[in-house]
């Protein structure tokens, strides 16, 4: 039996989270310098046809623990059950996507094996010498990154960032084993109720899965003129983000703030439209793959992190950048 | 209703540097703060008591000047805290830190919630809280935005990434409150005189109900490696012209990464 590498693969309301595939692809590379194999578990109802999907993007084996009280996760349930699972199999590695449901379950199971967690990497790789994992997250509001290992405990865990690695499928799929799991979810029985689960935030607030960000900040001078931003972000099928300028000011709601005190963002381009580049907003995007900024103010901090700067007034630049958007899509989407 | 708060001292990361040379953080004068998520937590706390009747305790570990952060707790509103505080601390990740705290609550009365910030501002990892309820086997709801009371329930509004779940969970339980959940209150001065004289007791690994084997450094699963500043662009380019121009210029650099 060779060692494994895990891929937690994370659903809700029966859809995988994309940060699994991504995961997957990544593994994919970890597996091939490790010698290891690359299996996803799943936890779900299971009456669902994601094993198929993981065997597409390099899983070559899935374990599946499918129970009706799986169907949406439930930290006292979960836990335990993947614990079980963990314990019996000893996988070297197990990976999970940093979401609210890995940032909850991944801690809760290092604490029940003796585990060591990086939390919230944005970098993996592996040391062939030693064989173990080089994981690398940001720290100190993203000032300084660091390189972690856990040379003694197994599993290595991790949870890792969405939009980090690209998610590619395979030609033909890896595997098409499904390991059924028995499920075995310890004694809490229903000691946690979800009384309610309530989709509220609008498509362009999903800023975790979103690839395109693009935000506003107080040069978007008022509430109204969030219109522009709001026009850019969906001709990129992206996300609206904003500045706590803005957000304290009553332009926009605070699930849009980017930034320390705000939601830290990862997408592959980050437009900052009218935002100075405060320690405390870069802290929550500088991560990101390509940062472009839009600012009148040729000395605007924000200059410093992006790839591309464009000094001049946003109410021109981005109307005008939604619009030739718009007409290239028009020209190859017929 | 007693709850207990795990509060961390950090160091306001506005103001910290780096050492181009050394590559190391240079916190010599940097001022400390409770983390700002713990404030949240905090204000929860004493909302909840002053609704419902009870105490708060505060609890952290922390080197000795750590307990500053107490008393800043106490001057909002907290009646009680505990420092811990040993060499033997030292150094912890997330798992012996989680494990320290635990051996610690474990001597505390009993508690109905414990509550956690949603995440340290200088570590990031958010890992602690969730670490914490499952040593002493709390229910966990992580992110709340709203708790209520309701005869030895309680309901709890989590906040999630497309909107938000509600929970009902049985005291004694835990949470991580996010920023969302409220607007921490400024000390009164009749509570920051009362803080400053307050008596901390100060408890070392030998008055945990723990194994020090588990603990800081020793008892860590990871270690850190190398620490470094993030790459710096290195290809920072300014398109110029008439916005016209310019948004041509961006369009053809995204397309020649192939992300458009
Ligand atoms: C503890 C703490 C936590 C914080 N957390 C956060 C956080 O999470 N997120 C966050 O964003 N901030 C946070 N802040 C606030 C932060 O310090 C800044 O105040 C804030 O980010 C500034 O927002 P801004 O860039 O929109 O506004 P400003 O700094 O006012 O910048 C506006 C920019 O718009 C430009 N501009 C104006 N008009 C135009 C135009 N017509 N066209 C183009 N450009 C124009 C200006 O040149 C300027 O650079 C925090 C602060 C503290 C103390
Ligand atoms: C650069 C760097 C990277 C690190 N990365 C990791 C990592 O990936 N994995 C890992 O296991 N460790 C890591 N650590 C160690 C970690 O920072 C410490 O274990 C720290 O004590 C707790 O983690 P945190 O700051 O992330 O807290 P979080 O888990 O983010 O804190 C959540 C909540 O727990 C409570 N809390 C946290 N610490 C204390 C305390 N000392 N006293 C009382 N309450 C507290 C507070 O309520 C806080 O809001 C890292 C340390 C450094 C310097």
């Amino acid at each position: 039996m060779s060692a494994e590498i895990w891929v937690f693969a994370e659903q809700r309301r029966g859809a995988l989270a994309p940060v699994a595939l991504e995961l997957l692809t990544e593994g994919r590379v970890l597996a091939e310098k490790s010698g290891y194999t690359l299996c996803a578990v799943l936890l779900s109802a299971g009456d669902d046809d994601i094993p198929q999907e993981l065997f597409r993007y390099g899983a070559e084996k899935v374990y599946r623990l499918a129970d009706p009280a799986l169907a949406e996760f439930n930290n006292d349930l979960y836990a335990p059950a993947l614990w079980n699972l963990i314990e019996k199999e000893m996988p070297e590695i197990v990976l999970y996507g940093a979401t609210a449901v890995g940032r909850t379950l991944a801690p809760t199971v290092a604490v029940m094996g003796y585990a060591g967690l990086t939390a919230d990497c944005t970098e993996l790789d592996f040391d062939t010498e030693k064989n173990i994992l080089l994981q690398t997250r940001p720290a100190f509001g993203g000032n300084i990154m660091a390189t972690i290992t856990c040379e003694n405990h197994r599993p290595q865990m991790a949870t890792v960032r969405a939009n980090v690695f690209k998610k590619e499928p395979l030609e033909n799929p890896a595997g098409d084993e499904v390991v059924e799991v028995p499920v075995d979810t310890g004694g809490h029985g229903d000691r946690m109720k979800r009384v309610e689960s309530v989709q509220e935030v609008a498509e362009d607030v999903d800023l975790n899965a979103a690839q395109f960000i693009v935000s506003g900040g107080r040069g978007v001078g008022k509430p109204e003129n969030f219109k522009i931003i709001h026009e850019l972000a969906e001709e990129l099928e992206g996300a609206v983000g904003a500045s706590r300028a803005t957000v304290d000011a009553g332009w926009i709601s605070h699930h849009h703030q980017v930034g320390q005190t705000g939601k830290t963002v990862c997408p592959v381009v980050y437009i900052a439209c009218g935002i100075s580049g405060a320690i405390q907003h870069l802290a929550g995007m500088q991560s990101s793959d390509v940062i472009i900024a839009i600012n009148k103010d040729p000395n605007a901090p924000i200059f410093d992190v992006a790839d591309f700067g464009l000094v001049g007034d946003l109410h021109e630049i981005v109307p005008e950048f939604t619009r030739q958007i718009r007409e290239i899509k028009g020209r190859s989407g017929n | 209703m007693n709850i207990v708060v795990c509060i961390k001292q950090v160091p306001d990361t506005d103001k910290v540097t780096i050492d181009r040379e050394t590559n190391r953080l240079n916190r010599a004068g940097v001022p400390s703060i409770i983390n700002p998520f713990d404030e949240n937590a905090l204000e929860m706390a004493v909302g909840l008591k002053e609704k419902y009747g009870g105490k708060v305790t505060v609890l952290t570990m922390g080197p000795p000047q750590a307990e500053s952060a107490l008393r800043d707790a106490l001057a909002v509103g907290a009646d009680e805290a505990v420092l811990l505080t040993d060499k033997k601390f030292a150094g912890a990740d997330t798992w012996a830190t989680s494990y320290t705290l635990s051996g610690a609550i474990r001597k505390f009365e009993a508690f109905d919630l414990l509550l956690f910030g949603k995440q340290a501002v200088d570590g990031d990892t958010a890992q602690v809280g969730p670490g914490v309820a499952r040593y002493l086997d709390l229910p966990m709801v992580t992110y709340a935005r709203e708790i209520e009371a309701d005869d030895g329930t309680f309901r709890v509004k989590q906040v999630t990434e497309d909107g938000y779940d509600v929970w009902d969970v049985p005291a004694p339980a835990a949470c991580t409150v996010v920023k969302e959940a409220n607007t921490p209150r400024m000390p009164s001065l009749k509570l920051k005189m009362r803080a400053k004289k307050a008596d901390i007791p100060v408890w070392s690994a030998d008055d945990l109900e723990a194994d020090s084997e588990k603990m800081g450094l020793k008892g860590s699963p990871t270690k850190v490696v190398k620490i470094f500043r993030p790459p710096v662009k290195m290809n920072k380019e300014k398109l110029e012209g008439e916005p016209s121009e310019m948004a041509t210029k961006l369009i053809h650099r995204l397309k020649e990464r192939k992300l458009l």
